[in-house]
């Protein structure tokens, strides 16, 4: 349905102009800055809102119609998907173990970023960034409501997904992408959108969103497939207002430089720290894979981000800080990570497992320079460990880095055989750090990431305990009043894939027709 | 100079606007990967809708292609009849 009148129909400019800038006016009751506190204080000086572009130029009305669109068909494949038991078409039940990193890590942000779009919709004084802003947070609230529909079908047949919400508040690793949403909303709105627009939807949102969705499709997850691609299909846009906002701080004055330099070393390093959970996804939890890590930063990181760089060379941006010892981590981070919550896998409710040997030469010839000298004997080790009935986990708590709050898990540059300790002194404390990026980004604001909320700590401090829990009675075993505490089903939701209740119920419904709803 | 790109899910609502830009785009490079079609060009690359509807025989509004995109790179310049991305200001 289109109510506009062909005849005396607005060009897309003009149209517009009427709908974004045409809605605004100065505020007479109260002045303007007073109405809109919160964008001067961070020191970015804006001499004309009006320069503010959308390229795109939607406006409400058609936003409406296309999202509608979207949805539409979402929704007819989501329905379809559960009608056929598409479950059962997925390659391997370990490739489930993904969705659940996805819903547990990833779709809570989405909520988080809804909030912060909401925030920033409301407090910025042009009208243009406002509006791209107010989309953006219902993009957002659909992207989280949307997967939360796609993935609970999984949650009717599959272990680990059924505290998704509770557990981002509490688990360990969950702190990580919790952390980093945390840290963006309780900045001032042009850093809010510098650290997701820009750094994270524009630069680096690509390498989560494209290779998972192709994963998904290759292993036959046709709901997956479908949400994040219509997740995605915003992402076009919300990746334009990052630049679009970055090149307009950039052009209205060139005081505003060093200030967003510094925003970028800051978030382009939080938002890579942060995709380590990604790299791991992308070459361990796919059982066929479409591209790795490697190849998906080669791709999407230097080719495209250092075209962006250049491009911004212009306006005297340069490269961000970490972009060298980013580029030398695509070798072995996936690795790192996925050794860790091997080790720390009775505390994580997803399933890990030692790749195949078919695997590991996938493996072997995606990394030849790190695969076969550095992390393939671990897994070896791992697997002979296993069969002779050793299959082993770390109970004790690793330290945490207190900016990106990862375990220390990241290597030196240039040695991938030392783990890479940093330190700061504050107050008296000492504060502990996995990078120099990672200590510098602390030493900047330490009076902020002094209130981090460190799972390690909090556990070490009693916190993290069912209520009424007794540490002093006989045969107390802190780990399982922990697991207790994150409500987490233990012997079902954590372990090995190897041995667990996914792997033999997927391997009865492949072998057998199932019995409706008696999936667990 | 440096590429841009744009991908679209792989799809029949999306294959005109390929095919346009194929059309329209000699110097464009498509890669085909699981439910995503991805197109590289050298510097530039222009959408127009023109081509896509001498090739589907109906109108087309552009901002529909909101409905299939996935991912874009390069400045945007968009009006009714195209949209262009390049590295160019």
């Amino acid at each position: 349905m289109d109510t506009r009148v062909a005849s005396k129909k607005l060009g897309l400019k003009e149209r517009y102009a009427a709908m974004t800038r045409g809605l605004g006016w100065e505020t007479t009751y109260q002045p303007m800055d007073k109405v809109f506190p919160y964008d001067t204080y961070e020191g970015i000086k804006i001499h004309d809102w009006d320069a503010w572009q959308d390229p795109f130029r939607l406006t409400m009305d058609a936003y409406w119609k296309y999202q509608g669109e979207k949805e539409k068909k979402l929704y007819a494949v989501i329905d379809a998907f559960a009608q056929n038991n598409g479950q059962l078409g997925i390659s391997d039940a370990r490739y489930v173990n993904a969705l659940k990193l996805f819903i547990q890590g990833v779709t809570p942000l989405e909520y988080y970023a809804h909030r912060g779009f909401a925030h920033v919709g409301r407090q910025f004084s042009g009208v243009g960034a406002r509006v791209a802003a107010q989309m953006q947070s219902i993009d957002e609230l659909r992207h989280y409501q949307t997967e939360t529909h796609a993935i609970s079908h999984y949650n009717k047949y599959f272990n680990g997904m059924h505290h998704s919400n509770h557990w981002f508040d509490r688990v360990w690793y969950l702190s990580v992408p919790k952390s980093f949403f945390e840290d963006a909303c309780t900045a001032g709105p042009f850093e809010f959108l510098t650290a997701v627009s820009f750094s994270f939807e524009y630069v680096l949102t690509n390498l989560l969103f494209v290779p998972f969705m192709s994963g998904a499709a290759h292993n036959g997850d046709m709901s997956t497939v479908t949400f994040g691609f219509s997740a995605q299909s915003d992402e076009s846009r919300h990746m334009t207002l990052g630049i679009e906002c970055i090149k307009f701080m950039l052009e209205q004055d060139p005081g505003n430089v060093p200030i967003v330099q510094k925003w970028i070393d800051k978030w382009f390093w939080r938002g890579y720290r942060l995709l380590t959970l990604v790299a791991m996804m992308q070459d361990y939890m796919l059982p066929k894979r479409v591209m790795s890590w490697k190849e998906a930063w080669e791709m999407y990181a230097e080719a495209n981000g250092g075209a962006l760089f250049k491009d911004l060379a212009r306006y005297g941006i340069r490269e961000p800080a970490g972009w060298k010892q980013a580029c030398e981590g695509k070798d072995h981070i996936s690795h790192q990570a996925w050794n860790t919550f091997y080790n720390y896998n009775a505390a994580a409710p997803f399933h890990t497992w030692v790749p195949s040997d078919e695997e590991m030469d996938w493996l072997s010839q995606k990394y030849p320079e790190s695969f076969d000298k550095y992390h393939r004997p671990r897994l070896e080790y791992f697997r002979e460990q296993q069969q002779a009935g050793n299959r082993f986990y770390n109970k004790t708590l690793p330290m945490l880095c207190t900016t990106c709050q990862i375990p220390m898990l990241f290597t030196e540059e240039g040695d991938p055989t030392k783990i890479c300790y940093r330190e700061s002194d504050y107050f008296g404390n000492k504060y502990h750090f996995c990078s120099d990026h990672c200590k510098h980004i602390f030493d900047d604001e330490p009076e902020k990431y002094v209130q981090s909320w460190l799972p390690v700590h909090q556990i070490y401090q009693g916190h993290c305990f069912p209520e009424g829990t007794d540490p002093t009675a006989e045969g107390f075993d802190p780990l399982l009043a922990v697991l207790k505490y994150y409500e987490m089903d233990v012997g079902r939701d954590n372990f090995d894939f190897e041995g667990s209740e996914d792997q033999k119920n997927f391997a009865a419904w492949k072998g057998e027709s199932v019995e409706k709803g008696e999936a667990k | 100079m440096s590429n841009v790109f744009i991908a679209f899910q792989a799809n029949e609502e999306a294959r005109p606007v390929v095919d346009a830009i194929i059309a329209d785009n000699p110097e464009a490079q498509v890669v085909h990967s699981p439910g995503l079609i991805k197109i590289d060009a050298p510097g530039r690359l222009t959408i127009r809708r023109d081509t896509i509807e001498g090739l589907t025989g109906r109108p087309y509004d552009l901002q529909a292609i909101h409905v299939n995109l996935v991912t874009l790179s390069g400045h945007i310049d968009e009006d009714d009849d195209q949209l262009t991305l390049s590295w160019k200001h």
